[in-house]
């Protein structure tokens, strides 16, 4: 169990490193996700070993939201002025990005002439 | 015997209390949206902030206090988000099959979320610092927080907004997404991580495998392109 989690972290360690010593507006953890896929792509024996554990933390990804979340709660006063504007704004805009983002995407799956 | 005060402000002083917190009150909202068969509405993350939030309220406990215990978790989105890597190499094939598709949704998913906010928030007459945290909501915190700083808005405000807009991606895609009959899991799966990156990704993975596969690339490309995207945007409309 270790040793995958040690994976887990000295990819994103190497991505943070990246991100820094290179000036990326990237964080970190992205880049850490991009080096495991490129490890993964090259060495496919990794996956067994990384694969159980992944699953199992993003089975819970939900968890690792709530502290962020429960920050919002002890911030909301920052949304007290023009909450009713953004509020309009945020949900808007979220259903226009995913009618749009799933809009194109089957659409150029059909122009494309890629699998149902 | 101790007092019960001593004994809470001991406890109260450490992480213990509000790392176990956490845990529990997930474990709780998890079990209740598993039983209401993962209902959109019952959002572990919605009703776990909702438990926490009267407790630290009624005990007067600051955030910082909270999240001295609630660090330990925080600090695993790290790791997870290296961890996503396992299902995109998993899903390689059928990745393989929609490259053309991914990459336009990805830009105009991304447009939409950015220019979209914008202009709406515009039309609100919202003044540019506002307009300018709002901007790069939709994209994971950590490139948010750090395009709303550099174009000169409210780090806070972002931050709050970014949550706010992944509990309402992940409450609304589904139900939308059933409305338009729309049964292509990759698709479903890859508009949510780019409209609502890991909240919405989290959903998708409680809803279908493959969708979860597929939010997390659109969460993972849409990082690096609203970095290079919204400053690009609010520099044209605003």
């Amino acid at each position: 169990m270790l040793t995958p989690i040690a994976i887990l972290l000295v990819c994103q360690l190497a991505g943070e490193t990246a991100s820094r010593a290179l000036g990326l507006p990237v964080p970190g953890p992205v880049l850490g996700l991009l080096l495991l896929f490129v490890v993964l792509l090259l060495r496919p024996a990794v996956a067994r070993s990384v694969g159980p554990v992944a699953q199992r933390i993003l089975a819970h990804l939900s968890l690792l939201f709530v502290p962020a979340g429960v920050g919002v709660m002890a911030q909301l006063d920052v949304l007290v002025r023009d909450w009713f504007a953004l509020g309009v704004t945020l949900v808007a805009s979220t259903v226009i990005s995913l009618l749009v983002g799933v809009g194109t995407f089957l659409f150029v799956l059909r122009l494309s002439g890629g699998s149902r | 015997m101790t007092d019960v005060t001593e004994i809470w402000s001991y406890l109260a002083a450490r992480p213990l209390l509000w790392l176990t917190c956490t845990v529990v009150a997930y474990l709780v909202a998890d079990r209740i949206s598993l039983r209401l068969n993962r209902h959109p509405v019952a959002n572990p993350v919605l009703l776990s902030v909702l438990f926490i939030a009267p407790l630290l309220w009624l005990s007067g406990t600051p955030y910082a206090t909270y999240f001295d215990g609630a660090q330990f978790i925080h600090f695993l989105l790290g790791p997870a988000t290296v961890a996503l890597a396992v299902p995109l190499h998993a899903n390689l094939a059928k990745i393989r099959d929609s490259v053309l598709p991914l990459i336009a949704a990805l830009f105009a998913g991304s447009l939409a979320a950015a220019g979209s906010a914008i202009v709406i928030a515009m039309a609100f007459g919202l003044p540019d610092q506002v307009i300018v945290s709002i901007s790069p909501k939709s994209t994971t915190a950590p490139v948010a927080l750090g395009v709303s700083e550099a174009l000169g808005g409210s780090p806070t405000l972002t931050a709050v907004l970014v949550i706010l807009t992944g509990i309402t991606g992940a409450v609304v895609v589904t139900p939308l997404m059933n409305m338009l009959r729309i049964e292509d899991w990759r698709a479903r799966g890859f508009a949510v991580g780019v409209a609502a990156h890991g909240i919405g990704t989290a959903r998708a993975f409680q809803v279908n495998e493959t969708a979860g596969a597929f939010a997390g690339i659109g969460l993972a490309l849409n990082a690096v392109l609203t970095s290079i995207l919204a400053p690009i945007l609010v520099a044209l409309l605003l």
